[in-house]
């Protein structure tokens, strides 16, 4: 409402009569929205009768009170970082709120080859957060009640369920390829690259057996890597992309950077078929790609879903400072639903921090890539 | 700045990602490459065989000629590097400062591949044996003792992944082009001089750029040069070599673990080769797989390496400009101080001798800003069971052991030199029989000095070509 409230306010410089809201308007608008979020979602996970006994044992050891100290995002950095080590491990019922505890949850698993995995609970918020990205995908190149092919990874992520939701959400039947990306780390780890690269051919087989079956199959989900793959498949056997039948590509998952943003628009696919680069993870949702821009030079810069998260690029020495526009500085994720609190988690990537767009009128981050301290020792991009 | 392009079949490709290519000692940005991606490359390698098309336009004879022209082009003509150009001594220059290696030893290797560039035509002829060289491009012909025989390319482009501390190592692929083998480098991330230059060299010779594509990039471009070439070369250390192992499409290139073997007929006249053993020991900084890491003879050995550390030990590290410059520096983070470790925990063995410490003003290990040195190191080993009996590393250092001849064979290993001075024939016999000894030398040769009309870790046109059966009429009746 109050971002409606803010559109509302002047005449476009078109002169024909439109409502719109200048850029600061919408900005401004938008931080009102994230506050009053911020101001929910705590007093919800805080709330004796409402919040989850995970938080309400955690607030007993912070010298603030959330239900009272907290009055806007800028008071998340009250909280202390959230941890991913405090996920691995149950009972996991200690993260669901009171009202949720007599639903279906779901457990979703991320990262990790070895050890006790890191896992969220999950009630409808992989619905939720997928069916906000589809407002945000063309229909012209993700056409409704088209069927999807699910090329990624799939187990114990959510991505799987997300994305076959996705299609559903849009009309059209998800089918899907299995893909243990655990297994490709671990082969990878021994040096056993003949056998990651067999692994992912049998990937690629199954993906060419669907899309070769009359399926009509137009959109697509897949990371990097895949695409590649795939799509080296498809011209070596005389085909393409674009021949297959597909039309739109919703592709992340792993790193992307701007030079294979390119090579795959010009030389992958061609241009008729739409790729949209994203941004995500189990904790925090899907963040969308700014809309193409030739401008841009194939630049990527994502946008988290506020208000339902928040990405922050911060200094990399004090992660409550902000670094300038186009300054590098680590990723930080904030995840507020009502499912899930995360007030402040320092991702294991980082990036420059890019001024808010007329879509998405907040601050987003560009050329996402590992965070240096840690790149050297990561296995990233393995499927 | 000097911004230098990913260039595909030819093609110059700007990249949307760039490395700085950086001075070893300041930091300073010297050039930007642009960055392929894998991707990139499995794109292109799917036209491959374009690159041997355009080359078998040209005769083989034809194309050893324009090698001549190369030559003396990368020696002396003001070339075209990315955005700008390059004169012969700037090629130097800026290979000396992005490597660390001194201004000299760039020179060296800068004449070291011009000169088998221009004996293409004798080093080919050697190496085929004669073979007329259309044979190579038809696929078969008769020779002259009219014999039909057939040699089938085994790859249409030879891939390279190159290592930025050795630019004398470019010389084995240089007889790719003639062959009418197309060329896929992915250079060096601090020497893509080189292969630049070199490329730029044969296009103004007159070979087509079709035939080259140079990709510099991350690991993973070489990963993809590696995986998509049929054939293809690189360069690492122990570990590259045993992954590599028994895989026919790739010859791996590391440590060469090259010896001096002193027979029991000559080492009492030790002091009469202390030269061989000490040019064998220093030159190139000691970075070459064929510079000796061993010296091995079964008495006198300590005398023989008191007298090399003697020569050595005083070496220091100078200015990359200054003549007399000897060493080069480590410019990978923590390498000169992880081998330094090693040693001085190998020298803590009772068989192990350091013999260089009393001939150097200082230690072993000098720290600088962004680099470090490591001076020359003679260590005299006892016990030829010992680790450090075997050992190689990318500076001056040798060990010298105490090892009874009859013994020295089977405790050698893997010898990519072998340099064995004596007279014995029946040791040269079991000498020549020993096939764990790549090149070998009989007598007072230094273990560097190579001659080109001889294969080098494998002939390369076994390497390139298979040679197999080809019959267009019925054979003779048996």
């Amino acid at each position: 409402m109050l971002v409606a409230a803010a559109i509302g306010k002047r005449q476009s410089p078109d002169g024909e009569g439109k409502t719109v809201a200048s850029l600061d308007e919408k900005i401004s608008a938008h931080r009102q929205a994230l506050d009053q979020q911020t101001r929910e979602i705590v007093q919800w996970h805080f709330g004796e009768d409402t919040g989850c006994e995970f938080w309400l044992e955690k607030k007993k050891t912070f010298d603030f009170d959330p239900l009272t100290d907290v009055r806007g995002f800028d008071d998340l950095k009250k909280f202390p970082l959230f941890e991913d080590d405090w996920l691995r491990g149950g009972p996991m019922r200690r993260w669901v709120p009171q009202p949720y505890q007599d639903k279906a949850i779901y457990v979703f698993e991320t990262g990790g080859t070895t050890g006790i995995p890191k896992s969220r609970v999950v009630v409808e918020d992989h619905w939720i957060d997928y069916e906000m990205f589809s407002a945000t995908l063309p229909d012209k190149s993700f056409p409704r009640g088209s069927n999807w092919l699910m090329l990624g990874p799939s187990g114990p992520r959510r991505l799987r369920l997300a994305i076959e939701h996705l299609a559903q959400f849009r009309g059209g039947i998800c089918f899907c390829v299995d893909l243990d990306p655990r297994w490709v780390v671990k082969l990878l780890k021994k040096g056993k690259v003949e056998e990651a690269k067999a692994y992912s051919a049998h990937v690629i087989d199954q993906a060419m057996a669907i899309l070769s079956a009359n399926n009509d199959i137009q959109c697509m989900f897949t990371t990097p890597k895949l695409l590649e793959a795939l799509a080296l498949r498809l011209m070596d056997e005389g085909s393409s992309v674009e021949q297959s039948g597909i039309k739109g590509i919703f592709c992340g998952g792993t790193e992307f950077t701007q030079q294979w943003f390119r090579f795959a628009c010009e030389e992958l696919l061609g241009p008729n078929v739409y790729i949209t680069p994203t941004y995500g993870n189990t904790l925090m949702g899907l963040a969308c790609g700014k809309p193409f821009d030739p401008a841009d030079n194939y630049k990527i810069t994502y946008y988290a879903p506020q208000p339902r998260a928040v990405v922050e690029v911060v200094d990399f020495e004090d992660h409550t400072k902000l670094v300038g526009y186009g300054e590098t500085g680590r990723v930080k994720l904030y995840t507020m639903t009502k499912e899930l609190f995360v007030p402040g988690f320092l991702e294991r990537d980082e990036g420059e921090r890019e001024k808010p767009h007329d879509k998405y009128p907040w601050d987003g981050v560009s050329s996402v890539r590992p965070y240096h301290v840690f790149a050297k020792t990561t296995t990233v991009g393995v499927y | 700045m000097i911004e230098i392009p990913v260039i595909r079949w030819g093609r110059p490709y700007e990249s949307l990602e760039r490395a700085d290519v950086v001075h070893f000692e300041t930091g300073e940005v010297m050039a930007r490459m642009h960055q392929a991606n894998a991707g990139l490359v499995q794109m292109d390698m799917r036209k491959a065989a374009q690159a041997r098309d355009v080359l078998r336009q040209i005769p083989c004879t034809e194309l050893i000629r324009k090698c001549q022209q190369a030559a003396e082009l990368f020696l002396t003509a003001t070339m075209p590097l990315g955005n700008g150009t390059q004169t012969p001594e700037q090629f130097c220059e800026i290979q000396s400062a992005t490597t660390g290696l001194p201004l000299n030893m760039a020179r060296g290797n800068m004449s070291k591949n011009a000169f088998v560039l221009s004996h293409m035509g004798e080093i080919l002829d050697a190496l085929t044996r004669g073979l007329p060289l259309d044979i190579l491009t038809r696929g078969y012909g008769m020779e002259s003792r009219g014999v039909m025989v057939s040699y089938q390319a085994a790859s249409p482009v030879l891939g390279l992944v190159l290592p930025s501390n050795s630019p004398g190592v470019h010389t084995l692929w240089l007889p790719a082009i003639p062959l009418q083998i197309g060329l896929v480098l992915k250079p060096g991330s601090s020497e893509p001089w080189t292969p630049y230059r070199m490329y730029e060299a044969f296009a103004a010779a007159g070979v087509p750029r079709e035939a080259f594509s140079l990709y510099p990039g991350p690991h993973d471009v070489g990963n993809k040069v590696l995986e998509t070439c049929q054939r293809a070369m690189i360069f690492g250390g122990t570990a590259t070599v045993e992954k590599y192992a028994g895989d026919p499409r790739v010859q791996a290139h590391g440590p060469g673990f090259s010896k001096i073997l002193i027979g029991d007929d000559v080492v009492d006249r030790w002091e009469d080769y202390l030269d061989v053993l000490v040019r064998s020991v220093l030159i190139n900084g000691g970075r070459s797989c064929i510079n000796c890491s061993g010296i091995w003879a079964s008495r006198h050995t300590e005398a023989i390496a008191d007298a090399i550390a003697r020569r050595i030990g005083p070496v220091t590290a100078l200015p990359t400009t200054d003549p007399d410059a000897a060493l080069a520096a480590f410019t990978i983070p923590g390498a000169a101080e992880a081998m330094n470790s090693q040693i001085d925990d190998g020298c803590q063995s009772e068989a192990v001798t350091e013999m260089t410490a009393k001939y150097r003003d200082g230690d072993r290990l000098i720290r600088k800003e962004r680099c470090d040195y490591l001076r020359p190191t003679v260590l005299h080993v006892s016990d030829c069971k010992d680790p450090m009996a075997n050992t190689e590393y990318m500076f001056p250092f040798v060990s010298v052991v105490q090892c009874p001849q009859k013994q020295m064979l089977s405790r050698i290993g893997t010898t990519l030199v072998g340099t064995a001075i004596t007279a014995d024939e029946q040791w040269i016999r079991e000498l020549v029989d020993a096939r764990h000894i790549d090149r070998l030398n009989v007598g007072p040769i230094p273990t560097c000095a190579l001659n080109w009309l001889q294969p080098h870790e494998g002939n390369i046109i076994d390497f390139l070509f298979r040679n197999r059966a080809f019959q267009n009429s019925l054979p003779p009746a048996h």
